[in-house]
């Protein structure tokens, strides 16, 4: 199975992601946009990874092993990230990020 | 000795920089020694050089200090030639020098410790610029020094800064300098170009093989000659001159009389083989000469200014100089420039003893009679208008006869109408000897209660260029008085190289004789006649009118140089600054700055706060990235 | 065609539909939920390459602890009904349509790569604990000792700013 089908998936992936990020404005789908795309790389990762150790190299698990810190920063991210929606709820009353730009005044 | 010839520029310096740094710590009577001591034992080796040059067998020796410029096969030394040229201007340069140091500290001692001290910092930087220029081994060094000392000739004409006037004849004597000295500069670039070398010796050897009467030798000539017209003051850059006597009267002495002025002369001289092969040249500076002594000599005809006068005359006499060089009698013009730096020092420093004594008073109209009060000032000025009228025996009669006799045997033209500027100045000068000397005072009572004779320290030195004056003809004595003429027996190896190019005219001695006694009974007529015009003058305040009138206003010269070329200028110059200044320049600078401001407040609303907009900003810039990276 | 092909166009095409559902659902909890299905496809391409150990803790960090945090927070801020305002529709469409030129972009650039292909069998035992482990601890130890630091600075961002 060639290994582009996969880049295929993980395109669509992202740019859907992408599509997300820039069409919605709840600050909660964004964020998820972000973990979706984030994923998309994750599953390029592992595909790459399976690859070249189909190919013959031995030191294809660093792939996996980044796809896991990928995941460390992202938990740390999420925790942040849902904080600080958490707060602008608080403050706001909603979670519109153009709610936001108020704070260019 | 020659080895130690730095020595003599240095001491000045040195001067230069003690009195200089020290101006606001040393006292007068210090400064005054370390001013004149420096240039007293310049003098000495000055003396002991000229005597090693004097004996027989010397060769030309080139003291090298250090490599000044070395660019690809350029190589410019800083280096020092001592030969009899050098040598005699050395003299010259540190002996008048000397005297007028001395001079200096009595005349200026009514000035603050700092201006003091500040005069005579410039004097000595203006010694060691002129040792620089005459002995420099090349060109460069020339420059340098010629740049130096046209520095200090402005620095010491406006010696009192506070008045405007003063400050403008500096002014006028830096600009217009620098037009002689923009052609110097072109000259020396043409020399490089042609002969690859600035250095004397290099140069002048190679100057016979270009051939003579050749165009690049004719614009070398040419370019020089404008740079010795800027700073000998010959027509048309000599209005700076008189307006040069703003300075202390010891400057107008020492380097608008005798020194500085000289400068041109000596660069003519020392590149007399590329003169000497320029015939063309030759009889343009024998013209520029002809006509700045009979147009300076009919200004000063009519001058009330004691120092005018004699400004007018020194560019007269400038004139003469240039006249000798153009019919190829360098040595005449040496000749002359040495006994004029004897005689036009001394009435200089005799005039600043008037002036001294007449309480800053430079009117000769409201003087008169001043023999009686100062008879030193009195008998030593006596001496210098004799020597510089020409009367036998003093030593302006040997070097103006001679300049005579040369043009003589050039053209009779020539000859004839140098010999009417000579009887111009033997009037005009003894017009202001009459006027200042005899008759009765003119002056208010409270001058002539202060009328006095001036301390030893100015009458010293007039004592001593009068001795000077009379007996420093006799080194050149003609032919006909069957003496040697030690000067030119003494300068032959000097212009030994351009005498084969030379047309020399010998005059039979009856001729010479005729000519002698021609000059010399017309001279004592003029003479004769300005006594009983002035000897008993009185002002009557009328104004002159017709000629007079012309030449009191030194023939509008001043004035068609202000219509012709300054206010042109001025014009231009007010145009660039409303029009292309401010539509054109600053038209680009503000435009450039409103353009950056608009498109700033134009960029600004994509600063909008939607994070949503900086997004889709970041995406279209990757996909455009991607394109361009990818298929461009 | 084979197994594994059938079961990778499967779980390609829950993956996509998923997140198509993630950005065009009104209801926010629906999102939620189909960015679950999503993961959990994933999660299932993981086992098919052979990455049982990131499969594990892909289940149960991102679907068991981050989805569940985010359904949480919005229940907490009771965001089921649909309250966003609409974006300007250009925008909206700009948004799609340059995600879109994205896709193109990259499909485009990366059709013709040669790269290896993914076989069948093979070496398996790649994303197994044992060997992850050896390397993380090995090779990868001042990252992992740095992202404990890091987890820790999150920890006390997120109390900080929570508790104003």
């Amino acid at each position: 199975m060639p290994v582009q089908y996969y880049i295929f998936l993980s395109i669509a992936l992202f740019c859907i992601g992408i599509m997300g990020v820039l069409m919605r404005r709840n600050a909660i789908i964004i964020f998820m946009c972000i973990e979706l795309m984030l994923n998309a790389v994750n599953l390029l990762l592992v595909a790459f990874s399976k690859m070249w150790v189909d190919a013959g190299r031995v030191d294809a698990a660093s792939a996996q092993l980044f796809v896991f810190f990928v995941m460390v920063v992202a938990a740390a991210e999420v925790s942040v990230g849902l904080a600080i929606i958490v707060m602008m709820y608080r403050n706001t009353h909603s979670v519109d990020i153009n709610i936001l730009s108020r704070l260019k005044n | 000795m020659i080895h130690l010839v730095w020595l003599v520029p240095f001491l000045p310096l040195l001067g230069f920089l003690i009195n200089g740094l020290g101006r606001r710590y040393l006292s007068k009577p210090l400064t005054g020694i370390v001013g004149s001591g420096s240039v007293v034992a310049a003098f000495v080796i000055s003396l002991l050089i000229f005597f090693e040059v004097r004996t027989p067998g010397f060769t030309p020796q080139v003291v090298t200090l250090f490599d000044f410029i070395s660019v690809g096969s350029l190589h410019i030394p800083f280096a020092f030639q001592v030969d009899q040229l050098s040598a005699l201007f050395l003299l010259i340069i540190t002996g008048v020098g000397s005297l007028i140091h001395i001079y200096s500290t009595s005349y200026m001692h009514d000035e603050s410790n700092e201006g003091f001290a500040r005069y005579f910092a410039y004097l000595n930087l203006f010694v060691f610029s002129m040792l620089i220029l005459v002995l420099g081994a090349n060109y460069v060094m020339m420059f340098i020094g010629w740049e130096g000392v046209g520095l200090c000739s402005y620095l010491l004409i406006g010696f009192w800064f506070k008045n405007i006037e003063y400050n403008k004849a500096a002014n006028k004597a830096f600009i217009m300098n620098r037009i002689g000295d923009l052609g110097f500069l072109l000259g020396i670039f043409l020399l490089i170009t042609q002969f690859g070398s600035v250095t004397f010796s290099e140069v002048f050897e190679k100057v016979p093989s270009v051939g003579a009467d050749s165009g690049v030798l004719f614009a070398i000539a040419m370019l020089l000659f404008i740079g010795a017209m800027g700073k000998s003051a010959q027509i048309p850059l000599y209005t700076w001159l008189p307006d040069a006597m703003a300075g202390p009267t010891p400057v107008s002495a020492l380097i608008h009389a005798a020194t500085m002025v000289t400068a041109g002369i000596y660069m003519v001289a020392r590149s007399n083989v590329i003169y000497s092969l320029a015939p063309h040249i030759q009889t343009i500076v024998t013209l520029v000469g002809l006509a700045t002594a009979l147009l300076a000599a009919s200004i000063a005809l009519k001058q009330n200014d004691i120092k005018k006068v004699l400004a007018y005359s020194t560019v007269s006499q400038l004139g003469y100089m240039f006249i000798a060089l153009g019919v190829g009698a360098y040595t005449a013009a040496v000749f002359h420039v040495m006994t004029h730096a004897f005689f036009k020092a001394l009435l200089f420093l005799g005039s600043g003893s008037v002036i001294h004594a007449m309480g800053g008073e430079q009117d000769i109209r409201k003087m008169g009679g001043l023999k009686k009060w100062m008879p030193i000032t009195n008998f030593t000025f006596l001496i210098g208008c004799l020597a510089i009228a020409g009367i036998p025996g003093l030593s302006g009669f040997f070097s103006k006869d001679e300049i005579l006799a040369h043009a003589f045997g050039y053209s009779p033209v020539i000859y004839g109408l140098a010999l009417i500027g000579a009887l111009m100045t033997a009037f005009y000068m003894f017009r202001l000897y009459y006027i200042t000397f005899t008759g009765k005072f003119r002056g208010t009572h409270e001058q002539e209660h202060h009328l006095h004779e001036s301390p030893g320290a100015i009458t010293f030195p007039l004592i001593v260029l009068a001795i000077l004056s009379v007996i420093g003809g006799y080194v050149g004595m003609p032919a006909v008085f069957g003496v040697p003429n030690l000067l030119a027996e003494y300068l032959s190896p000097i212009f030994a190289p351009s005498a084969p190019f030379l047309h020399a005219h010998h005059l039979s001695h009856s001729l010479e004789w005729g000519l002698m006694g021609l000059s010399t009974g017309l001279v004592i007529v003029m003479i004769l006649w300005a006594r009983s015009k002035f000897a008993n003058y009185t002002d009557n305040g009328e104004p002159s009118t017709g000629i007079a009138k012309v030449l009191e206003n030194k023939w509008y010269v001043d004035e068609l140089y202000d219509a012709i070329i300054v206010k042109p200028l001025m014009v231009l110059s007010r145009f660039f600054q409303d029009v292309v200044e401010r539509s054109g320049i600053d038209a680009v600078v503000n435009g450039v700055g409103s353009a950056v401001k608009w498109g700033g407040g134009r960029a600004r609303l994509l600063q909008n706060g939607q994070v949503g907009f900086y997004i889709f900003a970041m995406v279209i810039g990757m996909i455009v990235l991607f394109v361009i990276s990818l298929f461009l | 065609m084979g197994i594994d092909m059938i079961i990778f166009t499967v779980l390609s095409a829950i993956a996509i539909a998923a997140a198509l559902g993630v950005i065009l659902s009104k209801n926010p909890v629906n999102s939620v939920l189909c960015m679950i299905t999503c993961f959990v496809a994933i999660a299932g391409h993981y086992i098919m390459l052979n990455a049982q150990f990131l499969f594990v803790v892909h289940l149960i960090v991102y679907t068991g602890a981050i989805m569940v945090l985010f359904l949480f927070v919005l229940m907490m801020m009771n965001l089921n009904a649909d309250i966003e305002p609409q974006k300007r529709n250009w925008l909206k469409y700009a948004g799609a349509i340059s995600g879109g030129a994205l896709l193109l972009v990259l499909v485009a650039a990366l059709r013709d790569a040669s790269l290896p292909a993914i076989q069948e069998g093979g070496k398996t035992d790649i994303g197994l604990v044992s060997n992850l482990g050896k390397t993380l601890f090995t090779s990868y130890v001042v990252p992992f000792e740095l992202s404990s630091v890091l987890f820790l600075s999150a920890m006390v961002g997120a109390v900080v700013i929570g508790k104003k």
